[in-house]
C-alpha cells in the first residue's frame, strides 16, 4: 500500500538515522512510503502572527503536491513538520479570507482548500495497523529495554494538531510494549526540549535537559525514545555539554523508527546508531539486540 | 513560372516584392514612453529602432548570455511577464522595461579550497535560508528554470539536483531581482554546477587514460607515415576510413584493430 509521504530537511541531512529505518520498517509492514515530487521545506515553524502569509506558503505548497498526485492523505516522520503542515493545513479549511488570498497568489498552483489529512507515522501504527498486527510482526522483541518515551512538544500541542491527549499521552507506550520493550514513565516526558532556544539561549537547553533525563533515570530509564529531530539535537548536545561541565552521564537517545527496524529484524545497518548521541549500541548489545 | 517572367530583371522583383511587404507598425512603452515600431522585431531591436542605444542590457544578441533580462506587461493584466530582449518579439501594447544589472550577493571564496560538501554552499550563503517557497523566482525566470525547486534541492543539500536543474541558467538576475528572501538564486547555482562538475561528476577515466597514451607517442608513427603519404593516397585513404556506425553497440570494433 502506497502513503504519500513528507521527508522535510532535516531527515534528509542530520536525521538519516529517523528516516531510513522508517522507510524499512514500512516497507516490512506493507506500507511503501513515496516522497511527494518536487516537495520544499515546510517553514519549519507555523508562524504565529496574525497577518503573515508568506509563511504560509511554503507548508500549503506541499499538500498542493499531495493534491495533484490525487492522494488524500501526507504522512510525516518529522513531528516539527507535522505540526507546521497540520496547522497550516486547518489555516486553509477555516479560515475563508486567508484561503482565497493563498490561493490567488499561488496562482500558478491548483485551488486548495485543506483536502488533504496530514498525519504522523505513530497514528498509520496506531490507526491502520494496530498495534496487536505490528506485535505479531516483531521477530526481535525489545526484551530488558527499559525505555522512557519522551514526546516533547509538536506532537501533542496545540490541541487541534495533537495526535494523542497532552496531559497523559499513551501512544509511544503503547508502541513500546507492541515492541516487547518496557516502557517507563516519568514526570518530563512532555515537557519542551527548548526548541529554537538552542540558539539563542543554548545554557537554557542545557538546564532543560538536565531536568528531562534526570527525570528518566530516576524512574528507571535506560535510554529516551524520540521522534523530533529538534528534541533530538537539543537533548544530544545538552547532555554533552553537562557531560563535559559536571561529569553528567549521558544517556542513549534513540528514535521510535530505530527500535521499530530492530525489532521487526531488520539489519540494524539501516538504522545508522553511529549518528546517534549517547551511544545506544553498547547498551543495546548488552540487551541482546545489536551485535 | 513562365519564360517570359524568368527573364525579368531578378533585382527589380526583388525590390517589388519587399516595397509590397512592409512591416506595420505597432506601439510599445519603453520604460514608460510610447513608441511604434515595425511588428516583428525583438525587443532589443526595436528599443533601437526607437533610438536608444544599448551600451548595457545587451550582449550576445543570441539568447545565451543573459545581459538583456526583460519584465513586461500587457494592458488589462496586472501579471509580470519576462523575456530575454534578443529573443522575443514586440506585441502590441507592451510596456517595457529591462534590468540590465541587479546588486546582487555574489560570496568570495577560494574553489580550490572547497570540498563537495553542500555546507560549502550553506557557509558561502546562508541566506539561502530565507527562502520561502513564494515560487517569484520561477516565475521570473526567461530560461522556464524551476527556480524555486533547484533552491530547495540546495537546501536539502542536493549539489547534484540544484546543478542539474540550473542547467539552462543565463545568470540574467531576474530572478535575484523578484526574491523576498534576497537570495541571488543563480550565483548560489553556479557554485553548485561547479563543485558538481569539479567533485561529483564521475571522472572519465578513460579519456585521461587516452590522452596519456597520446602524450606518451602511441600515435606518432602512424602521424608520421601520414605526413609523408601524397595528397591523393590521403584523400583515399580518408575517404576509405572506417567510421563508427552512427547507432553502434558497447562492444562494437572496428575491422582493423592496428589503432586500438
Amino acid at each position: 500500500m502506497s502513503l504519500a509521504y513528507y521527508p522535510g530537511c532535516t531527515l534528509k541531512t542530520r536525521a538519516r538515522n529517523l528516516e531510513e529505518p522508517a522507510v524499512a520498517s514500512m516497507e516490512a509492514l506493507g506500507f511503501k512510503l513515496e516522497e511527494i515530487p518536487r516537495w520544499n521545506c515546510c517553514g519549519a515553524v507555523y508562524s504565529l502572527a496574525e497577518d503573515d502569509l508568506i509563511h504560509q506558503v511554503a507548508p500549503i505548497r506541499n499538500l498542493i503536491r499531495v493534491k495533484e498526485q490525487g492522494k488524500d492523505k501526507l504522512a510525516t516522520l518529522c513531528a516539527f513538520c507535522l505540526n507546521t503542515l497540520k496547522r497550516a493545513n486547518l489555516l486553509m479549511r477555516e479560515n475563508g479570507e486567508k484561503r482565497n488570498t493563498l490561493n490567488s497568489f499561488m496562482d500558478e498552483e491548483i485551488d486548495y482548500g485543506g483536502e488533504v489529512k496530514v498525519v504522523h507515522i505513530l497514528e498509520v501504527l496506531r490507526d491502520e495497523i494496530g498495534w496487536e498486527a505490528l506485535a505479531q510482526k516483531v521477530k526481535l522483541p525489545l526484551r530488558e529495554l527499559k525505555v522512557a518515551p519522551y514526546y516533547g512538544c509538536t506532537l501533542l500541542r496545540p490541541r487541534e494538531v495533537a495526535i494523542d491527549n497532552v496531559e497523559a499521552p499513551t501512544i509511544l507506550r503503547e508502541f513500546l510494549e507492541a515492541l516487547g520493550a518496557t516502557p517507563v514513565d516519568f514526570a518530563e516526558s512532555t515537557r519542551c526540549c527548548g526548541s529554537y532556544q538552542i540558539i539563542s539561549n543554548p545554557d537554557d537547553i542545557s538546564e532543560y535537559a538536565r531536568d528531562i533525563l534526570n527525570s528518566a533515570l530516576s524512574h528507571g530509564a535506560e535510554a529516551l525514545v524520540l521522534t523530533c529531530p529538534l528534541c533530538d539535537y537539543n537533548l544530544g548536545q545538552g547532555q554533552k555539554e553537562l557531560n563535559k561541565n559536571s561529569g553528567f552521564r549521558e544517556m542513549p537517545l534513540l528514535y521510535f523508527t530505530q527500535l521499530l527496524a530492530l525489532a521487526l529484524g531488520l539489519d540494524p545497518q539501516v538504522c545508522h546508531f553511529e549518528l546517534n548521541y549517547g551511544s545506544p549500541e553498547s547498551l543495546l548489545r548488552e540487551k541482546g539486540l545489536f551485535s | 513560372m513562365s519564360v517570359k517572367e524568368e527573364k525579368k530583371n531578378p533585382v527589380e522583383t526583388a525590390v517589388k516584392e519587399k516595397e509590397q511587404v512592409a512591416a506595420k507598425l505597432i506601439p510599445i512603452y519603453i520604460m514608460g514612453k510610447r513608441y511604434e515600431v515595425p511588428e516583428g522585431l525583438t525587443i532589443m531591436k526595436a528599443m533601437e529602432y526607437a533610438g536608444y542605444i544599448l551600451v548595457r542590457g545587451c550582449g550576445c544578441r543570441g539568447g545565451t548570455c543573459g545581459a538583456c533580462g526583460t519584465f513586461y506587461r500587457k494592458p488589462g493584466d496586472y501579471k509580470l511577464q519576462v523575456a530575454l530582449a534578443c529573443q522575443k518579439t514586440v506585441e502590441p501594447d507592451m510596456y517595457i522595461a529591462q534590468i540590465p544589472f541587479f546588486p546582487a550577493n555574489r560570496a568570495l571564496y577560494d574553489f580550490t579550497k572547497l570540498t563537495a560538501a553542500p555546507e560549502e554552499v550553506f557557509k558561502l550563503y546562508p541566506e539561502l535560508f530565507r527562502c520561502v517557497a513564494c515560487n517569484s523566482c520561477t516565475k521570473a525566470c526567461p530560461q522556464g528554470i524551476e527556480v524555486m525547486d533547484a533552491i530547495s534541492a540546495l537546501k536539502q543539500g542536493n549539489i547534484a539536483e540544484a546543478a542539474q536543474l540550473s542547467f539552462d541558467c543565463i545568470q540574467c538576475g531576474l530572478c535575484t531581482s523578484r526574491c523576498f528572501g534576497e537570495l541571488a538564486q543563480y550565483h548560489m547555482f553556479q557554485l553548485a554546477r561547479r563543485i558538481y562538475g569539479a567533485g561529483i561528476v564521475p571522472r572519465a577515466e578513460h579519456l585521461a587514460e587516452m590522452v596519456k597514451a597520446v602524450n606518451g607517442g602511441k600515435y606518432d608513427r602512424f602521424l608520421d607515415v601520414l605526413k609523408r603519404v601524397k595528397e591523393d593516397e590521403l584523400k583515399k585513404l580518408y575517404q576509405e576510413r572506417e567510421v563508427e556506425p552512427m547507432v553502434a553497440g558497447e562492444d562494437w570494433k572496428p575491422e582493423d584493430t592496428t589503432y586500438l
